[in-house]
């Protein structure tokens, strides 16, 4: 006697409870908190954020320990419950010049108006393992130095484009409001503004393995980073009815401008052309990568030939969103057994057809 | 579970916000104004992966109502993991009533089958998509794959259909077979078998598809011409089984192989687990079936 | 003057969607509308309901000259904004007895997107007792009899026409103070009324 088999409520019911159960581990040791995630995996918490295209860190600690750690997981959680939020608005433009600088890079210039400041940085640290920190122990207290409220920090590319060196940053147009994915599907050719929203919620791995595609010779483009920013910046929203400009607070922010070479057309000189990239939170990898890749994709702007994936408008924004592709690689695990069968019925219909074709060829073989 | 319970109070009726639910209904009437073209929406972010019928949801929560009755299937059941999971989410979203017989729903969200029971005038079938895009198998570009639905240049795919014939004798795909609709636009059907694709020929129902993360949606409006792609010389056929459903003996619906042993044990049951069901409990006995379904008792 | 909006917005909205979906869904074919709402409207109670539940910020519509006035309630309770151009709106309200109708105004699509278009919403007395044409198409099994009363003289021509540029064109949606009918561009006149 044959029983079907049932997939259940009571199977996914009883699986997510042991889920939630595996979530918590040893109950010997300590809960973990969203506050120790925000805190002190404060960068996974920035991930997720920027993939998430949210900004709240409240929201990513949670989403962070609810996913077990994984972090894609994490973003996809954010993202389902940013979709469900009502809109009231668009701020006004971020002034990344006004930032609040916590940290300040760049490789063109030896010195500048603002310095170099380095922050809380990995760089130059040797990568040891800290066997002290298995232990637990408050670390020294950070060296102060008095602020310097006077202190400007002009953008490395603002200083470069005093000399016209530098193509200009196209103006804003007010009649032509800036796209939003979110709402719109994208159609090719997308325009700039739609192309670094997709970067910008774009996953880190795959924005990485391509901006290193670009320095290795697929859409190489010469880039140099002008500038790394991190800091704080305010965020302004204008009441029209009130005829006021308030403040909501202020985000951290990674900017990232990379300056690449332009070797100039018959109508305009040579000069040094920009990549853009910017992340929430301290996100220095994925805006470096970003950059490296938005410049890429300006190939046909700037007249160069398209022939790597980097350039590759389509394919780069088609597959650049983690919850897409996360999603779709896992759906193989969903049953396709329909499918499967008529596979299977082509394949052995397509082989008794093989063996009678080569026994009416070879009729000596078949007897 | 509670847990899971209390977190979908505060949505609005099935899910979505309203201005959603605007966009898709607009896209919606556009796909039924235009059959078989593929209308882009913005589609959301669903708490549920994309590629595990975002497209479905979405388009089943914007034509949702108090007084439907919905069913859902994947695979031909309606007790597959994610088909369980998806009728749970609308219970919980808009608390319509569910069922599992055909012949009661009003909506029918599915993956990979059409129902066996005709469908009627008042019913809507909504397909969940992978791929939309009936071409995307031979050209990956949409900017190309547009022009070409643009200019009805469906040569590439005949082309390719008969490439198949030439080195095998026959078209050598078995699901997803592409269709040509209301004579104009060539369209995927999703990944249902080709064994069902005569059922979406001048159905009486509405069909709606949807493509979540691919942010397309179509449709094929009710009597409407749907025609399977094939060749004078090589006429389409549906796929047909050499032995009738093991449960209930049915000889003309779709059947799983359930493998049954190690030594080359197999069964051939029906896909659509309602259609076997209600002919069991209509007296039909298939070769190792009892005539009263369920069964409860696992033989030896 | 200001008009009250749906009692129950989700539900009634989803009423009226539902309808104009199976007015498409089957042309020809006379429906009773999901839902009414402001009597007052020079809209009248079943195109305001279309209105209030089709529309929004994310598109434009255009209002015919016997409509104009509905423009600031339409604007108040969708965010939508009105436009000048019909080739730039997504819906258009006509009153069939009172305004010119000329379908190829309208914003008929693209090739690569031809539901770029005007759903255009027509305002009529009546849906039946007119001279009768015949209507074949998706949506419809065999055929159906179209008898709307006061349809203009070129009505044919122009739909003859909008069928020709398929599959761009317009679609369209009639509607009394009761009920909708839909006539998507895949519909063919068969036989003229005489």
């Amino acid at each position: 006697m044959y029983v079907a088999v049932k997939g259940g409520e009571r199977a996914i019911a009883n699986a997510h409870r042991l889920l939630e159960h595996e979530r918590r581990g040893d109950r010997n040791v300590p809960e973990i908190g969203t506050e120790q995630i925000d805190q002190q995996l404060s960068l996974a918490v920035d991930r997720v954020m920027s993939e998430g295209s949210l900004y709240d860190r409240g929201l990513a600690a949670l989403a962070i320990k609810q996913a077990r750690g994984d972090l894609i997981e994490a973003i996809f959680l954010i993202r389902a419950y940013r979709t469900t939020l009502p809109r009231f608005g668009f701020s006004q433009p971020l002034d990344t010049g006004r930032m609040a600088i916590r940290r300040r890079i760049s490789s063109t210039y030896k010195d500048l108006p603002g310095g170099q400041v380095l922050g809380p940085t990995f760089d130059y640290t040797h990568r040891l393992l800290d066997f002290a920190l298995a232990a637990e122990g408050d670390p020294a207290a950070p060296v102060t130095a008095p602020v310097d409220t006077e202190a400007h920090f002009p953008r490395v590319t603002d200083l470069i484009a005093q000399d016209d060196l530098i193509e200009r940053n196209p103006p804003a147009d007010p009649a032509k409001p800036v796209g939003d994915l979110t709402r719109e599907p994208l159609a090719f050719p997308a325009d700039r503004d739609l192309r670094l929203q997709n970067l910008a919620r774009g996953d880190e791995g795959f924005l990485l393995a391509l901006g290193y595609s670009t320095q290795r010779g697929y859409g190489r483009n010469h880039p140099f980073v002008g500038e790394i920013r991190m800091g704080e910046v305010e965020v302004e929203f204008e009441i029209p009815e009130l005829g006021l400009t308030v403040s909501l607070g202020e985000v951290t922010l990674t900017e990232c401008q990379m300056v690449n070479q332009f070797k100039g057309s018959l109508t305009e000189p040579a000069k040094f052309t920009r990549g853009y990239g910017l992340s929430f939170g301290h996100c220095e990898r994925r805006a470096m990568s970003m950059s490296l890749v938005d410049r890429a994709l300006r190939a046909d702007e700037l007249g160069e030939e398209r022939k790597s994936p980097a350039q590759d408008e389509e394919f780069v924004l088609s597959h650049s969103d983690n919850i897409q592709a996360t999603g779709f690689v896992e759906h193989l695990k969903l049953p396709h057994y329909v499918d499967f069968q008529a596979e299977l019925a082509l394949l052995r219909q397509m082989r008794r057809e093989f063996t009678a074709r080569n026994s009416d060829h070879h009729p000596e073989a078949a007897e | 579970m509670s847990r899971t319970a209390e977190n979908y109070r505060g949505y609005n009726f099935a899910y979505l916000d309203e201005q959603t639910k605007r966009m898709i209904r607009r896209a919606i009437l556009k796909a039924i104004a235009i059959p078989g073209y593929q209308v882009p929406f913005a589609s959301r972010e669903m708490p549920m992966p994309y590629g595990w019928g975002t497209g479905g949801v979405q388009v089943t929560a914007a034509i949702l109502g108090p007084s439907d009755v919905l069913k859902v299937i994947d695979q031909g059941a309606d007790d597959t993991t994610n088909a369980v999971s998806i009728r749970q989410f609308f219970e919980k979203t808009a608390g319509v009533e569910t069922t599992t017989e055909t012949e009661k729903a009003t909506v029918i969200q599915t993956r990979h089958r059409i129902p066996e029971a005709k469908l009627q005038g008042h019913q809507v079938l909504v397909y969940q998509v992978p791929i939309p895009e009936p071409l995307r198998f031979l050209e990956p570009r949409e900017t190309e794959t547009r022009t070409l639905h643009a200019l009805a240049e469906y040569g590439l795919m005949h082309v390719r259909l008969y490439e198949d014939i030439a080195q095998h004798g026959h078209i050598a795909k078995t699901y997803d077979y592409p269709v040509l609709v209301a004579h104009r636009y060539v369209m995927a059907p999703s990944p249902i078998p080709k064994f069902d694709n005569p059922k979406m020929h001048e159905s009486a129902a509405l069909q709606l598809f949807g493509a979540g993360r691919e942010k397309r949606i179509y449709a094929i409006p009710p009597h409407t011409k749907v025609v399977s792609l094939d060749f004078e010389d090589h006429p389409f056929e549906a796929t047909k089984f050499e032995q009738p459903c093991a449960l209930c003996g049915a000889t003309d619906s779709y059947l799983d192989e359930v493998i049954t042993d190690d030594k080359g044990g197999r069964m051939f049951v029906c896909s659509d687990t309602h259609h076997c069901e209600s002919r069991r409990a209509e007296g039909h006995v298939g070769r190792l079936g009892t005539p009263a379904a369920p069964v409860t008792e696992a033989a030896e | 003057m200001s008009l009250a909006g749906f009692d129950n917005p989700v539900l009634d909205q989803q009423a009226t969607f539902r309808a104009v979906m199976q007015a498409l869904a089957e042309p020809g074919r006379i429906l009773p509308a999901g839902a009414r709402v402001g009597d007052a409207s020079p809209l009248g109670p079943v195109a305001r309901a279309i209105a209030l539940s089709l529309l929004d910020f994310e598109v434009q519509f255009h209002l015919a000259p016997s409509l104009a006035e509905a423009e600031g309630d339409i604007t108040f309770h969708t965010g939508s904004r009105r436009t000048d151009r019909r080739d730039d709106a997504e819906f258009a309200f006509v009153t069939l007895a009172r305004d010119a109708l000329d379908l190829a105004a309208y914003a008929q699509g693209t090739p690569d997107y031809p539901d770029r278009s005007t759903t255009v919403i027509i305002k009529v007395e009546s849906l039946a007792g007119g001279p009768a044409m015949t209507i074949r198409g998706p949506g419809i099994a065999g055929t159906r009899r179209l008898e709307i009363p006061g349809l203009p003289a070129d009505f044919a021509a122009q739909w003859a026409a909008n069928a020709g540029r398929a599959p761009l064109g317009v679609d369209l949606i009639f509607v009394t103070n009761e009920a909708v009918l839909g006539l998507p561009r895949s519909t063919r006149i068969i036989e003229e009324a005489r």
